[in-house]
């Protein structure tokens, strides 16, 4: 049972990795903000332009 | 006791395994289920992960668990930070993972399934998964460079040059092919059209969503905005159904090749949070959805195979793409064997999330093992259905004629029976006007799909729906590639320029952003125009090129982690990238010779370009020479520019090894971990 709690953790950490969920997180906790409209606004504004260089692959 | 059991366990997968290979190699006559081809797969992987890739950790890269990696020693909470490494794995599959996994293997397919199957199997193991685990341990150990970086300080000016043309003329012809897969999916298919047309009112719906109403809850709003997206397959059958709808929504395949082209500049020239940020969530979740589904699909209903094990194509002659397996079959595969793209992905953000050296081989090997399993899915979707279908979606007008009886009556004088009446049954059954000629290997992969789960989930009646589905699916992952990789081009452009004229170079200047977003949509668009334009349906062109030029960036990535090798003084296990460098060397090279100069007008350029000037002329004759002319041209250019990091390698290895030459290792220095200590 703990292995298959355990997996279900790592698959939603995964997924909010992914999904840059985890990032904002880290965002808002860097930044000493509460998540808010204008809080996500900023965090948008810094991820994109490091996100949109990335290749992603054929 | 224990040792006992393992050796044996490992004995029951070898020689299943071993079973299993040898089944899908020999087998003739009768279908074979798609389940021996997952067996051998499975087999094949759980052995090369066990015992490759260890020997490689082991006596090659001596990882070491208790050195720094640059999440540790350079974390800032942004690009560097100590990941859990399932996490990474995630993140660098669902970066490796694009359309060309469930493409070449297609394309491919029309020399049977067991060339395919061989190479991805064979390729993966020993070459693909090597290059992304070596590549991403020794980006990790050179604070996450990239691999043009890694190449100008291994291997000299050139290759960091090389490596860099090598990925802008990748970018911009995959942008040109994935395009053209596109608008071959789409043209005259209303349903197709409004499915996708629909996926961009809702991602602006999600983007207003995660910006105003749940800001950053990304998976919730993904998952209701797949649920929208169902809904539009669901509402798309009324859209064909109508009339006056489905006139608006069926285009021919030039007024869609416009259409992405003034999509693919608005993508790249507006700001991204509101249509293009959404939309690249809900394509990748649809993306990693869509391959478990299809992934526990097959195991579950495990479909027969229809398409014989080698075809009579292995000649040189198919209609899908011209040339015999080898080369071809080698170069139309690269991402589910190996792919020099992985190598920017794996020197790119993944090096900057490894908390522990150790992981790089779960997550380097492992996560292009994969990859390589996708592959081996869209081999079985394209080879469950009748291969007289499978020949009829992907054959060029140009090849089998322009009416379905005379498309039939070739295809079926191949030894591949289908009537024009099984085609219009089948195009009905998926709510399309018609299947013929929709080269680029989507519709053919959808067709596949829709079979084998039409066959337990909702039967025949569902069979339109699972197609269209398996359209958008591929359908949104192409555009958000070419919307992403648009975006990449012009950065990279932006930086060059900025060399040039500082102000190109900055990118929140708009007559730069406007000047090179125009630039780049204007080069790939040209290849998607020639595509569009070309009477052998332009992926007989554009896909080969797309694929050289892939695998001799995968040329670059092997003569960089060989050259370190090297200068590791670990020479005697060089041939772990040895031995793929040259087999790519010889795929890469001699499929460019025969691309150029072979005189079969199917298969050179140039042959095809003289077969035009003295043949009759039409008004488009001229930019058909041109254009072939232009194709020779570019893999002319890519040759020698490989050949030049080959020269340069090998003058390292031979200084190196007959001790004439220094070999600094370009290292950052060695810092112990403090995450030993801290997990205790």
């Amino acid at each position: 049972m703990k292995r298959i709690i355990s997996g279900w953790h790592i698959l939603v950490a995964a997924l909010r990795e992914i999904f840059d969920e985890a990032a904002y997180a880290r965002f808002l906790d860097r930044a000493g903000m509460a998540s808010s409209s204008e809080a996500y606004s900023a965090f948008r504004r810094e991820f994109e332009e490091a996100k949109v260089r990335r290749p992603k692959c054929c | 006791m224990n040792k006992t059991l393992k050796i044996l366990g490992w004995g029951v997968v070898a020689l299943l395994g071993a079973v299993a290979v040898g089944t899908v190699a020999v087998h003739r006559g009768e279908p074979i289920n798609a389940l021996w081809l997952v067996v051998a797969a499975t087999c094949c992987y759980a052995l090369g992960y066990r015992f490759y890739s260890k020997f490689i950790a082991v006596k090659i890269l001596a990882l070491d668990g208790l050195r720094a990696t640059p999440a540790e020693r350079l974390e800032n909470g942004r690009d560097f930070l100590v990941t859990n490494k399932w996490v990474v794995f995630g993140h660098h599959f669902a970066a490796i993972a694009g359309p060309g996994p469930l493409v070449g293997p297609v394309l491919a397919a029309q020399f049977g399934y067991l060339p395919g199957t061989m190479w991805v199997l064979a390729g993966a193991v020993f070459a693909g998964c090597v290059q992304d685990f070596v590549i991403l341990l020794f980006s990790v150990r050179r604070d996450g460079k990239s691999l043009t970086e890694m190449a100008k300080s291994e291997i000299g000016r050139v290759g960091g040059f090389v490596a860099y043309v090598a990925v802008i003329a990748i970018l911009i012809i995959l942008l040109g092919v994935a395009a053209l897969i596109v608008v071959n999916a789409l043209k005259s298919s209303p349903w197709g059209t409004f499915t996708i047309a629909m996926t961009m009112p809702i991602a602006v719906l999600m983007g207003v969503y995660l910006r105003r109403i749940r800001p950053g809850k990304v998976l919730e709003v993904s998952a209701l905005g797949f649920v929208l997206v169902l809904a539009a397959i669901w509402g798309g059958q009324y859209v064909s159904q109508n009339a006056a709808l489905a006139r608006v929504f069926t285009f021919s395949a030039p007024t869609l090749a416009i259409l992405i082209m003034v999509y693919g500049f608005a993508a790249s020239a507006l700001p991204v949070w509101l249509l293009l940020a959404p939309r690249d969530y809900l394509s990748t979740f649809v993306k990693l959805g869509t391959i478990a589904l299809l992934g526990v699909g097959i195991v579950a209903l495990h479909p027969t195979l229809h398409m014989p094990a080698l075809t009579r194509f292995v000649d040189g002659t198919g209609p899908v793409f011209a040339g015999k397996i080898f080369p071809f079959a080698f170069i139309t595969i690269a991402c589910g064997a190996i792919s020099g793209f992985h190598a920017l992905i794996s020197s790119g953000t993944t090096p900057k999330l490894i908390a522990r050296e150790t992981e790089t081989r779960m997550v380097g090997y492992g996560a292009m093992m994969c990859e390589s399993a996708v592959a081996i899915m869209a081999i079985i979707a394209a080879c469950v259905v009748q291969p007289g279908i499978y020949f009829s979606i992907n054959s060029p007008a140009g090849i089998v004629g322009q009416t379905p009886a005379a498309a039939a009556a070739t295809i079926s004088s191949w030894g591949f029976p289908v009537t024009a009446a099984d085609m219009q049954a089948l195009a009905h059954a998926v709510g399309e006007q018609t299947l013929y000629n929709r080269t680029g290997g989507a519709p053919a992969f959808a067709v596949g799909m829709a079979h084998i789960f039409s066959h337990s989930l909702g039967g025949e009646t569902l069979m339109a729906l699972w197609y269209h589905f398996a359209i958008m699916f591929e359908a949104l992952f192409i555009l958000t590639i070419l919307d992403a990789g648009t975006r990449v081009a012009r950065f990279m452009v932006q930086d060059a320029l900025g060399h040039v004229y500082k102000p190109l170079g900055r990118t929140s200047w708009y007559p730069s952003i406007l000047g090179t977003s125009a630039l780049i949509v204007a080069a790939w668009g040209y290849f998607l125009w020639q595509g569009v334009k070309d009477p052998l349906g332009g992926i007989n062109s554009l896909w080969p090129l797309f694929g050289i030029s892939n695998q001799l960036l995968a040329t670059v990535a092997l003569c960089v982690a060989t050259t370190i090798i090297i200068k590791m003084h670990r020479a005697k296990y060089a041939a772990v990238t040895l031995v793929p460098l040259a087999w790519l060397v010889a795929v890469t090279f001699t499929a460019s010779w025969q691309k150029m100069f072979d005189p079969n007008p199917r298969v050179g350029f140039l042959a095809q370009a003289q077969a035009l000037a003295t043949g009759p002329a039409t008004s488009v004759t001229g930019r058909l020479i041109f254009n072939n002319r232009l194709d020779a041209a570019v893999t002319g250019v890519l040759v020698v520019m490989v050949t030049l990091v080959l020269v340069e390698s090998g003058r390292q290895w031979w200084g190196i090894l007959r001790g004439t030459r220094e070999a600094p290792v370009k290292e950052a220095p060695f810092v112990r971990t403090r995450l030993v200590e801290e997990r205790g």
